[in-house]
């Protein structure tokens, strides 16, 4: 690993100094799993690193916000998620999302906000946090900006972040009643891998049993977790039958654009991606009760 | 108390003076800032226990508490732990002549063969046991996934596990499974 400088700020306004200085020779670190992975490996090689984990303790902070919704502080560990009463309270596939990420030991230690800024379309929380709505707050030193979550993502380990910003916070929106989430992670070699294909989806029914409003995400499937718009169009207004239902997953075969590795081909992958869209939506259709 | 410092591989990059607890004692230690937790432990103080695996954080062998976490060694900046109190393998038991629980029920049940996963895999289940003093089967195994052993095929692990919580937390004498000190 090639030496860095080493710095660890107690405010942002530190961060945003760093930052300023040398912006191409400068990564910010919070856990440390993906930027020291990439640091060891010499994928990266700044003259520089920030690290986060002396910010004021309100970046971990994960609370509901008076409109029912729910803020997660970008530093806060996965762990946290996974465990927090206001996540469960929240949307109870949100937490098991988070606690769907590699193991309990890199759930310690890696944090929600870093986990996005990394960028890794494979990742189990991009594709679930989309499908419910999220956006992220960004703040910089002229001021604070947000955005959909699904416009933060470019390419693989690629964001829309420019020099100088860094990712604070993310806003899910309250959850209309009756809305229905699930995350389903097809993992056909070992728990802690990464998913070969994702599939998150978010529903609600009007009292005539209709698609009132539906969000579909998709990870490992591209070089961004991807929103699957095509298929809530189609779905949306209708009332969810086995073949509609069929026919609104099979759109996301020509949105996927899925990585050649060991998890499998690219024609493989689509498919998958084809299968795992329309069990996503049929165990939401199934579900009991209005529990998201 | 002061230790041997690790050397600096370029002027430009400055020490850092890091204040922590490691394994119940105080420690004062310098590394520069690229300094990985499993390198201070192994290399600068010498506590080898730890082993280095995959260096990814997949493989569980560089399993370490901090702040009674478990955490990957490998991916973690030395500079992580001021402050902070880490707990290594040498650290569980609270002298030479006893062991953990943990320790003695992987003897016991057979919970390793080769070893070199062991100090990772009782460090992952002693932060389990902490939380969940008498965790099940499935708990056992949501947790001991992320250590990787290609002996035992881990029921052994997950047995060896199950019966420390059944000894609760008094240390036991290391004659009691056969081990002699000297």
């Amino acid at each position: 690993m090639q030496p860095f400088e080493l710095h660890q700020p107690a405010t942002l306004d530190e961060v945003f100094a760093l930052l300023e200085a040398e912006p191409d020779e400068t990564h910010l670190m919070a856990g440390g799993t993906s930027l020291m992975l990439l640091l060891q490996l010499g994928l990266v090689e700044p003259k520089r690193v920030v690290a986060l984990r002396r910010l004021d303790g309100n970046l971990r902070a994960i609370r509901r916000v008076p409109d029912g919704g729910l803020e997660v502080g970008a530093l806060a560990s996965h762990r946290q998620a996974e465990l927090s009463d206001e996540v469960q309270a929240y949307c109870p596939a949100l937490a098991a999302t988070f606690g769907h990420v590699a193991t309990v030991r890199i759930r310690n230690q890696a944090t929600v906000g870093g986990n996005l800024a990394h960028a890794d379309p494979a990742q189990d929380p991009p594709p679930m946090l989309i499908a419910l709505g999220a956006s992220v707050a960004v703040q910089s030193r002229s001021g604070q900006r947000s955005l959909p979550l699904e416009d933060l993502f470019v390419d693989y380990l690629t964001t829309t972040l420019q020099p100088g910003e860094v990712l604070t916070s993310i806003r899910l929106p309250a959850l209309a009643p009756g809305t229905r989430a699930t995350y389903e992670k097809f993992l056909p070699r070992t728990q802690d891998d990464y998913a070969t294909v994702s599939v998150a989806a978010s529903l609600r029914l009007d009292a005539d049993g209709r698609c009132q409003d539906v969000r579909v995400a998709l990870g490992g499937v591209a070089g961004v977790p991807l929103l699957a718009r095509p298929v809530a169009d189609a779905l949306r207004g209708q009332t969810l039958t086995d073949a509609r239902v069929a026919e609104a997953a099979a759109l996301v075969t020509d949105l996927v654009d899925p990585p050649d590795d060991a998890r499998g081909s690219p024609a493989y992958k689509r498919r998958m991606a084809r299968v795992w869209t329309e069990r996503a939506l049929r165990r939401l259709r199934d579900a009991d009760g209005a529990q998201p | 108390m002061s230790q041997p410092l690790s050397s600096v591989e370029t002027p430009a990059v400055g020490l850092h003076t890091l204040r922590f607890e490691l394994n119940g004692a105080p420690r004062e230690v310098q590394v520069p800032g690229h300094r990985r937790l499993i390198d201070l432990l192994r290399d600068d103080l010498g506590l080898t226990g730890t082993k280095e695996g995959c260096s990814v954080g997949v493989c569980g062998a560089c399993s370490v508490l901090v702040d009674d976490q478990v955490v990957s060694a490998c991916l973690l900046p030395a500079a992580y732990v001021d402050g902070a109190r880490v707990v290594t393998i040498e650290g569980l038991a609270p002298d030479d002549a006893h062991l953990s629980p943990l320790q003695d029920a992987f003897i016991r049940h057979g919970g390793f063969q080769c070893g070199i996963c062991t100090p990772g895999q009782i460090i992952t289940a002693t932060a389990l046991l902490r939380q969940h003093p008498h965790p099940s089967a499935e708990q056992v195994k949501a947790w001991m996934m992320g250590n990787l052993c290609r002996c035992t095929g881990y029921y052994k692990i997950v047995d060896s596990v199950l019966a420390a919580a059944e000894m609760g937390t008094t240390p036991v004498p290391r004659e009691a499974v056969g081990i002699t000190t000297d």
